[in-house]
């Protein structure tokens, strides 16, 4: 049901900009979505880390909205749900900070660190992040929506 | 482990905060229930708090000064006690008084960030910390300004918010600037390392940069444009905060903790703030005695009593700190007292104008109850509690020998005194107008917080001398003794 | 030395444009300008000539590492104080909607209804 709506937005020829854009924009958002996730997964070891690898899965969504239309975007994450990860990623993050204090300090690192340099290091670092980027990708994208969405309604307003 | 209950007092408002923002999508009204249970816990948990001996607490196991640190000092306390009652009470009141409004759990998840900020603020231990709670705090109150947008909400809160920003820009200046000269951000560090500011030019600079920001969020003039706009715009819950709470937390209590623990309190600047006091005492007043506006007439008053609590700070001594942070703790309580009466007008007769007001004893009494006790006690007349402060603040004055700043303070009680008989003049007594033949009292939750304020106000002008010694004394210790807050953080000497 | 006098310069600019122009978008773009330039500020103080970043890699010796990569926690500091930068300009974008479609305008001098 929910595909062959997208299907059939996708094919609209007079949603979205043109088809030179659209087919660039369907290769590369997933690409975009790949990169953003491995720069949160990998933030502990490399440069990045939630909020950077947050606002590239932002920029994903942003550049589908912008590429085929606002209406698809809102089928594939309605700004609802944006809403709602928003504040699941910020009440993960809440939630280790006091699974910690149950070791003694809040937010204590109460993981195995791991070996230094491998992917599975750093006890409950890498959650943080991943929290972090749920947060700010659902967050910037939430807003983007949101000031879209009214600005429209502000202009269509005056007409 | 009393120490514990330090994170929370930040922790448990923002997890409540969140908890109000995801169920508040599929249940509307979870703001009301859970909004005053998390004021509640954090209310009794700065009660634990103030039984605790003075201590540090590491976030996440590492020492300061490479990790993160609260620190719980006298100071620290009185604030806590403060923000957590004012912010307990207002929420109580909210409960009826957002009930018109749609979006009610976005009001309860705001204002909880903005509680669990100002707690941060408190109790932050480091100056980077100290800027992100107050930027906390800060957006929060920004967004719960325009919170009722309409025209001129919004108006009010773009002033605000952009005066705000350029504050909080200037804070993190003299943050980098402190930063440049220090190597480190940590407050107690930052005191070992800085010896006397007045010989270090960027010191002296970064000083100035900070008492730029943290002035004009206290609203001193002349850095005041911001805030009669800012705090009658704001439903009254949130001016109450406002006006009550969050220019204390973010700008005197800032203010307080920069000068005298960071720097040593030199003399030069602790003069400054004493005139930035002065002036704002005189301008606040007579900027007020033209107001016919009640809330507005409110948002000057403030400015006014804030430049008590400045000129109490200013002077230095042991006398004036402890009559300043009693100032502080009365102004929040009678003029969120007064802030929340204007609310329950406004919500009864439809306007703050004080000319179509007349006659509301009869009508609205528990109203009218809370609005004389907080009257009464900002003019300073005994036996309410600003009468006390006020006496102390004019004595320590005169002890050390800041006789023009005496008798400023002096000419402007009675102004204050002229302005409140105005109010009560053109509010409470005279004839009922006809419009207002039906009006009824405002429900029980808004009664309750008003009484309860009014009973405080009351309480601690009787006790002000137990409330002394039990409170604003150790604040002031904590305030005067930097060695002991240096050693007490970075555990040098015992 | 050049540095910083181009960042106040930045700086300057910023406070320029938020001070003298009137239409609020204007406005909100010299409040970025500001931040930005004080975020240049704390990077450049924790900056070393010729120092490298500061993320050690596998074999490296901390002690020798320490002595060459710039300072850190600046830029920890900056990415925390851009991310309150981008809350700030979020709220002022929705604040500039709001007030556009009740005032019908962008030029602040218009938008004055509170007096006193």
């Amino acid at each position: 049901m929910k595909k062959e709506k997208i299907k059939e937005l996708i094919e609209d020829p007079n949603l979205g900009m043109t088809l030179i854009v659209k087919t660039v924009a369907r290769i590369t958002i997933a690409l975009i979505l790949l990169y953003g996730f491995y720069i949160i997964i990998y933030g502990h070891l490399t440069p990045g880390g939630g909020f950077a690898g947050g606002v590239i899965l932002a920029i994903a969504y942003t550049l589908m909205m912008l590429a085929f239309s606002r209406r698809i975007a809102l089928v594939k994450l309605s700004d609802f749900w944006a809403s709602i990860w928003d504040n699941i990623g910020m009440l993960a993050f809440i939630v280790i900070g006091f699974v910690g204090l149950g070791f003694g300090y809040f937010l204590f690192n109460f993981l195995s660190k791991g070996k230094p340099f491998s992917l599975i290091s750093a006890g409950i670092i890498p959650l943080l992040n991943l929290s972090i980027g749920i947060k700010i990708g659902a967050a910037l994208y939430a807003i983007f929506i949101g000031l879209s969405i009214y600005g429209r309604l502000v202009l269509e307003e005056e007409e | 482990m009393g120490n514990i209950a330090m994170p929370l007092t930040v922790a448990i408002p923002m997890l409540f905060a969140v908890l109000i923002l995801v169920t508040g999508k599929f249940w509307r009204g979870v703001g009301s229930y859970l909004g005053p249970l998390a004021a509640f816990i954090i209310l009794y948990l700065s009660f634990v708090l103030l039984g605790v001996k003075d201590t540090t607490y590491i976030m996440g196991g590492w020492i300061p000064p490479i990790g993160i640190v609260m620190v719980l000092d006298g100071l620290s306390k009185l604030m806590l006690i403060i923000i957590n009652g004012i912010a307990f009470f207002s929420i109580i009141y909210a409960i009826s008084y957002m009930s018109k409004y749609t979006a009610q759990f976005k009001f309860y998840a705001l204002f909880l960030l903005m509680v669990a900020g100002m707690n941060g603020v408190v109790l932050s231990g480091d100056l980077f910390n100290l800027f992100v709670f107050l930027e906390i705090a800060s957006l929060a109150s920004y967004a719960l300004v325009g919170f009722g947008v309409e025209s001129e909400e919004l108006e009010a809160g773009f002033k605000y918010l952009i005066l705000g920003s350029v504050a909080s820009i200037v804070i993190l200046f003299a943050i980098a600037v402190v930063y440049n000269i220090t190597g480190t951000v940590n407050m107690a560090d930052v005191a070992n390392t800085i010896g006397n500011p007045m010989l270090n030019k960027a010191v002296i600079f970064a000083l100035g940069l900070f008492i730029f920001g943290f002035s004009l969020k206290a609203g001193l003039v002349p850095f005041h444009a911001w805030l009669p706009d800012a705090h009658p715009s704001a439903p009254a819950p949130v001016s109450a905060m406002l006006s009550g709470v969050l220019i204390k937390a973010l700008g005197i209590y800032a203010l307080i903790r920069v000068t005298f623990s960071v720097m040593g309190a030199p003399t030069e600047i602790l003069s400054i703030i004493m005139w930035l006091g002065v002036v704002s005492t005189l301008v606040g007043v007579l900027l007020a005695l033209g107001q016919y506006d009640l809330k507005r007439l409110l948002a000057y008053h403030s400015i006014s009593q804030m430049g008590y609590v400045a000129l109490g700070i200013g002077l230095g001594t042991p006398e004036g700190i402890a009559a300043g942070l009693f100032h502080m703790f009365n102004h929040a309580t009678f003029k969120s007292l007064l802030f929340l009466d204007a609310g329950s007008f406004e919500q009864s007769t439809g306007t703050r104008d004080l000319r179509q007001m007349g006659g509301l004893m009869k009508k609205l009494p528990i109203t009218s109850i809370g609005t004389l006790a907080g009257s009464v006690s900002i003019s300073g007349l005994p036996p309410f509690n600003g009468f006390w402060s006020k006496i102390l603040i004019i004595a320590a004055a005169l002890a050390s020998k800041q006789y023009l700043a005496a008798a400023i303070a002096t000419f402007v009680a009675f102004g204050t005194l002229a302005s409140f008989v105005k109010v009560m003049r053109f509010s409470l007594i005279g004839p009922l107008p006809k419009i207002y033949q039906n009006l009824k009292e405002s429900p029980f939750s808004m009664t309750f917080s008003l009484l309860a304020l009014s009973i405080i106000c009351l309480i601690s002008g009787l006790f002000y001398i137990f409330l002394m010694d039990s409170l604003f004394y150790p604040a002031t210790n904590a305030i005067l003794k930097q060695s002991a807050y240096i050693s007490m953080v970075l555990g040098i000497g015992g | 030395m050049l540095l910083y006098i181009l960042n106040m310069l930045v700086f300057g600019l910023g406070l320029y444009c938020l001070i003298a122009k009137r239409h609020i978008i204007k406005k909100i773009i010299g409040m970025v300008i500001i931040e930005y330039s004080v975020n240049l500020f704390l990077i450049l103080v924790g900056y070393r000539i010729n120092g490298i970043a500061p993320i050690l890699s596998p074999g490296e010796n901390p002690i020798v590492f320490s002595q060459v990569a710039v300072d850190p926690l600046p830029q920890a500091l900056v990415l925390t104080s851009i991310v309150i930068g981008l809350g700030t300009l979020a709220l002022m974008a929705a604040y500039s909607i709001k007030l556009y479609e009740k005032y019908r305008t962008f030029d602040m001098s218009e938008i004055n209804r509170l007096k006193g």
